[in-house]
């Protein structure tokens, strides 16, 4: 069932997710092409409410009933979103897991934490005797660096980044191929984020597992990321390989993200954070040509005609901007 | 959020109030779609235009029993829904005595919402002892079991319709208390009201100004919720016969329903139509402020 | 409420170090637990001692000249005024009569009927206690047990027939008064409507042939329960509906938690993910919540009995109200509130075994 080593672990093939309103279709995923291969980290990028975490919903077919999905998502080979069930029970957590945002709202309060990693081993593993499982969680504590005391513990009596830690233990606990993490360091502070951007780094290393990351935060994603792919209101604009796309942005909105964040040793950068004026477009109402168009410092009266499509300016750099092609 | 049109001076209380006005609008809006809460609102209005038109329905010398004109326990014929054992007509009591129940049920539930909001924006939004105390003391009365409690405090102050208002008054601040105590709790620390105390603005101001319009959305849902229980009240207390003698509400019609036995004759006119009033009542009320609830409260509304 | 930042344990560490860990850990949620339960305990006695002050408030200071109000219609003369003072220390000063009341509530001393000359008001309590524990315990088990069940199927098919029926239904039950649905089962059961013959006694505890001592048979087992049919009907239909809409709201507010999308990604199949998570999380609060309730139900007993001719503790009050018996209701007052409290006491305890959160 994995395929040849060159089959991706994750396939999006023109995936839309459009939500069903008492006010009308909400469109907020709108044709993403993605993939992920073993031992590769992707990343993710785009403001909030442009879609990502709606996106990461379709990965495990986890998205709200309201949602409406179409296009492929082909985790390990198979459509998520058209099998039958019981493939898809086992397919979730033994093939792909998701390391989710909030992990405070993310667990069950009123459940040990040991427990609450133990259950889908038991889940997946059921013929796995009690003290094996017990083991397999003490092992995975001790990986992402907790004593294993910890798994008599409940959430709320755990830090934000201990939580943090938990949540990747459990994600790990079946032994995916593939793992996708929801902003896995917002809402913690700096010093923790360095330690679970670390952590996942050495865990891919030595694990070899495919990692998505989604994160609004470009600095996160230029570390651990092979590969980066910024979203801008339901679309992909940019992607490449994660330092060309940090170091040299091709895209106005990826220009624009990257320039918030003042560089260390850049001191004009310090003093004037080049912001972004306005607000990512409401979905309901899209604009009819590049949903970028109205922020965009580049925008000319074409733009406003017709979505761009991505075109690959330079070899692996698929950007989606009719202003880009002519510099 | 910015000016719409460039009126020149445009002064902030008129702001405020168009604010207040769109606000209400907006309220309306969202409750009509509750079909649930439109149909309590139209039972409640019904039975209040009943209460305030009543010497228009039913004749007031009807009600008297030196002055009763019927039979003594006439099942229905003569008169829509017969007559008590005074030979009163069962409707005029019902029209009357929806005068009592609502009378007694709206100021009572006035005088413990009063109590409640003090109390609870007290002991929510000050600290230290005497706000634990309140907070205590809220408690305690919470846990007191009602009809006990109303039982000896009645039959101490007598039987009339002030203190049968009274009564249920003080029995009834408590729940309101903790519901106002822990809306406080949450408004208080949010960042406007913070920034009000950053600005110099003293307690009473943040109070008033800020915590109490917040506040007080919920506490109207709240007050709906609490005539219900306190028409329940007024209709047990005068079952058990704690109600002003001299008045007729539907607790004392079936008070004197039970007492002549009407279950064991059959005389279902008397016992039904009291009871059905107050559960249509009760359910009225009911249903408005469980519709207000959810307007107020977005995240009720996925229900 | 979270602690604040915990202790940093040793990562990976040699066996005793990690033993010596864990049973730190478990001494401290013992002591937790032990903290907890103090702090209810302390809030409990609170309570009582509030109850015990707000008895005597309301019967020797509130009356005014208690022996005039209590002596209402009874005493004519002013040596009766007198003497009744006397009898219950009422001309001394407000103080002493505290301890004494004090002294004589620990004790078991009431005071006296006056409805039943010179009985005992302990003994009147004493006697009639059992009637009104097993209808209050009984209704509360059926109605709880009932009405969750009806609570959780009505999340479950939020907006469906099912649900709406049954939110319906519940509401329109809830809004009645539940001495008034007595009267009506009473009616319809008891007495029978037109051809159909009543299938129930109309009232009191046992049938002539049996009384409160009588030896404890079968037959005198079934013909109480068979007394107890209608009156436990009535406060169950109530007091299920109420807890059926706290179950509903409880159960559709863990609906919408993020750690049952995280259930669901673990590959957990539906019917475990509500049964397992959400409906076990759902019912602490509601657990609380019905707790709560107890004062209504033992209040709506008081009018059930009343209305059945229960011989139980709320006739007594009821009875009380009409001479006025004060003395009885004074006692029937406090023992009424301290059961109350020493419930909400127990399912707090309980409560607080099931849910960690609260002993942080």
């Amino acid at each position: 069932m994995t395929g040849t080593r060159t089959e991706p672990l994750l396939d999006l093939v023109d995936v839309t997710v459009t939500y069903r309103t008492s006010e009308g279709p909400l469109p907020a995923v709108r044709g993403i092409d993605l993939t992920v291969g073993p031992g590769e980290v992707v990343g993710l990028a785009g403001e909030s409410g442009c879609g990502k975490s709606t996106l990461a919903s379709t990965v495990l077919r986890l998205q709200p009933s309201g949602a409406a999905v179409t296009g492929e998502v082909n985790v390990l080979g198979q459509d998520v979103q058209t099998i039958a069930w019981g493939k898809l029970r086992a397919l979730r957590w033994a093939g792909a897991s998701i390391v989710f945002q909030g992990a405070l709202h993310s667990l069950n309060p009123v459940q040990r934490i040991g427990a609450q990693i133990a259950e889908p081993i038991r889940v997946h593993e059921p013929d796995l005797a009690k003290d094996a499982v017990a083991r397999r969680v003490e092992e995975l504590l001790e990986q992402v660096g907790l004593a294993t005391s910890r798994k008599r513990s409940y959430p709320h009596q755990l830090s934000g980044g201990q939580r943090q830690r938990v949540m990747i233990a459990m994600a790990l606990a079946c032994r995916p191929q593939l793992v996708v993490a929801d902003e896995p360091t917002t809402a913690l502070d700096v010093m923790v984020q360095a330690q679970i951007l670390d952590l996942l780094r050495d865990l891919v290393r030595e694990l070899g597992v495919g990692l998505l990351i989604i994160s609004h935060d470009l600095s996160v994603l230029a570390d651990l990321c092979d590969r980066v792919a910024v979203m801008y209101a339901g679309r992909v604009v940019e992607s490449g390989r994660a330092e060309q796309v940090f170091t040299d942005p091709l895209h106005p909105y990826t220009r624009a993200l990257s320039g918030a964040f003042p560089r260390i040793g850049d001191p004009a950068a310090r003093y004037a954070p080049a912001g972004l004026a306005g607000d990512p477009p409401d979905p309901r109402e899209l604009p009819p040509g590049c949903s970028f168009e109205p922020r965009c410092p580049l925008a000319v009266p074409e733009c406003a005609e017709a979505e761009p499509p991505l075109v690959e300016v330079r070899p692996g750099r698929p950007v989606a901007c009719i202003r880009v092609g002519e510099r | 959020m910015s000016a719409t049109s460039e009126a020149p001076r445009v002064t902030p209380r008129q702001v405020t109030r168009q604010r207040r006005i769109m606000g209400a609008k907006r309220t309306w809006a969202s409750f009509r779609r509750h079909r649930s809460g439109l149909f309590g609102l139209g039972l409640l209005t019904f039975f209040l235009l009943v209460a305030i038109f009543a010497p228009l329905l039913a004749d007031p010398e009807s009600i008297e029993v030196t002055k009763a004109t019927g039979g003594v326990l006439e099942s229905p014929g003569d008169y829509l829904l017969g007559t008590d054992e005074n030979g009163r007509s069962i409707v005029a009591l019902l029209v009357w005595g929806s005068r009592i129940s609502l009378f007694v049920g709206i100021l009572a539930t006035l005088i413990s919402m009063v109590i409640g909001t003090l109390v609870g924006l007290a002991s929510g939004f000050f600290e230290g002892w005497p706000a634990r105390i309140l907070y205590r003391f809220t408690e305690w009365f919470l846990v007191i079991p009602f009809v006990p409690l109303a039982i000896v405090l009645a039959t101490v102050l007598g039987r009339s319709l002030v203190n049968i208002v009274i009564v249920i008054g003080i029995t009834g601040w408590a729940s309101t208390a903790m519901l106002i105590r822990s809306q406080t709790l949450s408004i208080r620390e949010r960042p406007y009201v913070e920034r009000a105390r950053l600005l110099g603005a003293g307690r009473w101001h943040q109070m008033s100004r800020h915590v109490l319009p917040n506040v007080m959305p919920m506490v109207f849902a709240n007050t709906t919720l609490t005539v219900a229980l306190a028409i329940l009240a007024e209709t047990t207390l005068s079952f058990l016969g704690l109600g002003d003698p001299t008045r007729v509400s539907w607790g004392t019609m079936l008070d004197s329903a039970f007492g002549v036995g009407a279950m064991t004759t059959g005389a279902w006119w008397y016992i039904v139509p009291p009871g059905v009033c107050v559960v249509l009542v009760v359910l009225a009320f009911t249903l408005v402020g469980q519709a207000l609830e959810e307007v107020f409260n977005p995240r009720l509304r996925e229900r | 409420m979270t602690q604040a930042e915990p202790q940093p344990q040793p990562a990976t560490g040699s066996a005793p170090a990690q033993a010596a860990a864990q049973s730190a850990a478990a001494t401290g949620r013992r002591k937790s637990y032990g903290r907890y339960v103090l702090g209810k305990v302390a809030g409990a006695a609170s309570s009582l001692a509030f109850v015990l002050v707000l008895g005597f408030f309301l019967f020797r200071v509130l009356p005014g000249d208690p022996a005039r109000t209590l002596g209402r219609g009874k005493f004519k003369t002013e040596e009766q005024l007198e003497a009744f003072r006397a009898d219950y220390g009422l001309d001394q000063p407000l103080v002493q009569q505290f301890f004494t009341y004090l002294k004589n509530t620990a004790q078991g001393d009431l005071g006296v009927s006056y409805r039943y000359q010179g009985v005992p008001v302990s003994e009147l309590i004493v006697d009639r206690l059992w009637p009104t524990l097993l209808l209050v315990g009984v209704a509360t088990l059926l109605s709880a047990a009932i009405g969750v069940y009806l609570g959780v199927i009505s999340a479950w098919n939020r907006g469906k027939a099912v649900d709406r029926v049954s939110t319906g239904t519940t509401l329109t039950f809830y809004s009645m008064p539940e001495w008034w649905l007595g009267l009506l089962l009473i009616a319809a059961f008891g007495v029978g409507i037109g051809p159909l013959p009543g299938l129930f006694p109309t009232g009191g505890l046992h049938s002539t042939e049996y009384s409160g001592d009588s030896p404890v048979t079968l037959g005198y087992l079934g013909d109480t329960a068979l007394h107890l049919v209608l009156p436990v009907l009535t406060l169950v239909l109530v007091y299920l509906a109420d807890f059926s809409l706290i179950m509903r709201s409880s159960l559709l507010d863990e609906i919408g938690e993020d750690y049952l999308t995280t259930a669901r990604a673990k590959g957990l199949r539906d019917v475990v993910v509500r049964r397992r998570h959400a409906t076990r999380n759902a019912l602490l609060p509601t657990t609380t919540l019905i707790a709560l309730s107890m004062g209504f139900i033992v209040s709506g007993a008081i009018t059930v009995e009343t209305v059945f001719s229960i011989p139980g503790l709320g006739l007594l009050a009821t009875e009380a109200l009409t001479i006025p018996d004060y003395w009885v209701l004074q006692g029937t007052f406090l023992v009424t509130s301290a059961g109350v409290i020493v419930a909400n006491l127990i399912a707090n305890l309980i409560y607080g075994l099931l849910d960690p959160r609260v002993r942080s």
